[in-house]
């Protein structure tokens, strides 16, 4: 059985561009290998909630509206592009603090955070509506399946949130030099992530009838 | 600082900046294709009867486009090392042949 991680020998260039990790034989530190195949199970996580969403999303035996009667396809979209967003002003903080540039890092964290937020508040609101519509998340089979999938991921969303904040205080205190620039690109992935099973959510659950 | 050090710092820096760029463009990109996908829909009803096929073909491609735009630059899988790739994407083409399967078996995709 072979260890990856090689304990001799180890790197640590505070000063310099690269990272400060252990040198593995993937040439890839075990955190950032570590968040892809999380990432990659995740795939499955949600694969199920769509695929259940769209094993019920015509049922409503149980009486109640279906969810495709009651979508709001405008603010749905703008939420998508608030979300896209702020996939450019996370990857422009990776940017950042690759540069060393840590007033901006934090600058662009903040306003990925912020995008978060308004994304998140265009779900709740969304949700209320449905809810006054009489669509709750027991009214029937389908839209147990919506509010599970759209809730999921509304949480996974929020997650990122807590993790952007997180990022922006180490920064803040003097945690976060260049060196460990991997950090924030290991939350950006998680960010990236929630974003692009988004652009899946947007097309199949609402565009597609 | 030596010089060959400052001579990788600035390199990175010169990289960074003009990925910046980069990430700039592909954000436009990906809000004309969102923009696309919306519009879609109104396009297909006004045009054909038959809209099944016409919305969600052309809705399926820039999905992924759009899947593969935000994995390939802002997560950097293009620059990164192929193992990476390899990983999420195998993870990813295992979820959608087992969901696939499970639902033909439920025949989920009939007036698809």
């Amino acid at each position: 059985m072979t260890d990856t991680a090689l304990p001799v020998e180890s790197v640590n260039y505070a000063d310099g561009p690269d990272q400060d990790h252990e040198v593995t034989n993937t040439g890839i530190s075990n955190p950032k290998l570590g968040m892809w195949v999380f990432l990659a199970s995740e795939c499955l996580l949600f694969g199920g909630l769509i695929s259940t969403f769209l094993l019920y999303k015509h049922n409503n035996a149980a009486g109640g509206p279906l969810p495709h009667d009651l979508y709001d396809i405008e603010l749905t979209s703008i939420s998508s592009f608030v979300l896209l967003m702020s996939s450019l002003t996370m990857v422009l903080a990776v940017s950042a603090i690759q540069r060393g540039d840590h007033p901006r890092l934090r600058l662009w964290l903040i306003v990925t955070a912020v995008l978060g937020s308004v994304f998140i508040s265009g779900q709740v609101y969304e949700f209320q509506v449905f809810v006054k519509e009489g669509m709750g998340f027991t009214t029937n089979a389908a839209s147990s399946a919506f509010f599970g999938l759209t809730g999921f991921h509304g949480v996974h969303v929020t997650l990122g949130i807590v993790m952007l904040l997180s990022t922006v205080v180490l920064s803040a205190l003097g945690r976060l030099p260049r060196a460990r620039a991997e950090a924030v690109e290991i939350v950006g992935l998680y960010w990236h992530f929630v974003d692009v099973v988004w652009v899946l959510i947007f097309t199949i659950v609402y565009l597609i009838p | 600082m030596s010089d060959a050090t400052a001579t990788v710092e600035a390199e990175a820096h010169d990289e960074h900046e003009s990925h910046d760029g980069l990430y700039i463009k592909i954000a436009l990109i990906l809000g004309v294709l969102t923009a696309m996908e919306v519009a879609w829909p109104y396009i297909v009803e006004a045009i054909w009867d038959d809209t099944a096929f016409w919305l969600m073909s052309p809705l399926i491609i820039l999905m992924v486009i759009k899947f593969i735009l935000i994995a390939a630059f802002f997560m950097h899988l293009k620059f990164d090392s192929v193992i990476l790739t390899q990983v999420f994407y195998s993870g990813l083409i295992v979820a959608v042949a087992v969901y696939i399967a499970a639902l033909v078996t439920f025949d989920t995709f009939r007036g698809w």
